[in-house]
């Protein structure tokens, strides 16, 4: 299954909902030019919520941190929900009413 | 080769495809070789990382070169070798991507999730001056594999063979 991505609002935090895999190629770029546009509109408060993310492999995973690196530099962050794997670089969040009170 | 070994083996263009082609490739003969649900996605996943490799830092994505990916089933293992027309690497020579300073690297996680998955895994010169990956995973019921024996005693000495697929 190829990755999707849509956004919504919560308040000045954009969360970013993520599904199927992101893997080199298709999925990778999807990501990279979401949080680009994204940052493009102004918005550098992202959630990437991937719940419903099945699979990611190392092209995926170095996507993800292109994307926190690139939302640090533009004065913003960029945390991750529902990853069951635990980062050493990202705040993880299990529910997303915290994930957003913690930008505050 | 021993006589009961069930060779496959293809010639794979250096395109993003072609890590798909493989990983279902080699997920199709896992799952006939009686792999449950989560080694198939170890296997699928190490195959998916062999080639990104292969693609990436050994053909350089150059398109007239090639990526070989051979699967061998022995009475005892699954064994996988996916062979690159670059300049080969030295193994010692990959950064450890959970050392501190290379958290925030983009790349280098191949090799440890190959590692991390598959029973064996080693890089070995290949024939065609690329690197070769060759590395196995124990059949389900067969005997544990000897640690430190990968892409060495039993795996084949010669790799794919360019334009034989099968």
């Amino acid at each position: 299954m190829v990755m999707r991505a849509t956004y919504r609002d919560a308040g000045e935090v954009t969360v970013v909902d993520i599904g199927g895999r992101i893997t080199l190629g298709e999925g990778s770029a999807l990501l990279r030019s979401t949080i680009k546009d994204l940052l493009a509109d102004g918005r550098n408060k992202i959630v990437l919520n991937l719940g419903d993310v099945n699979y990611i492999d190392s092209s995926g995973i170095g996507e993800l941190v292109t994307g926190f690196t690139t939302v640090k530099k533009a004065g913003g962050d960029l945390k991750l929900l529902h990853l069951t794997k635990l980062f050493t670089v990202f705040e993880v969040f299990s529910d997303e009413n915290t994930v957003i009170r913690s930008f505050k | 080769m021993a006589p009961d070994t069930k060779h496959l083996e293809v010639t794979l263009d250096t395109h993003v495809e072609s890590v798909n082609v493989a990983e279902e490739m080699c997920l199709r003969v896992a799952e006939s070789a009686g792999f449950g649900e989560d080694d198939c996605y170890r296997i699928g996943m190490s195959v998916r990382e062999g080639v990104i490799n292969a693609f990436h830092y050994g053909n350089q994505e150059k398109p007239d070169k090639k990526i070989h990916l051979a699967v061998d089933i022995t009475s005892e293992k699954m064994i996988i070798h996916v062979l690159d027309e670059g300049k080969g690497f030295d193994l010692s020579s990959v950064p450890d991507p959970l050392a501190q300073e290379n958290l925030l690297s983009t790349s280098g996680r191949g090799i440890f999730l190959m590692r991390a998955f598959m029973d064996e895994f080693n890089v070995v010169p290949g024939r065609t001056g690329g690197a070769e990956i060759i590395m196995s995973k124990k059949l389900p019921g067969a005997n544990p594999v000897p640690n430190g024996q990968a892409g060495q005693s039993e795996a084949p000495q010669q790799g794919p063979q360019q334009g034989q697929g099968t």
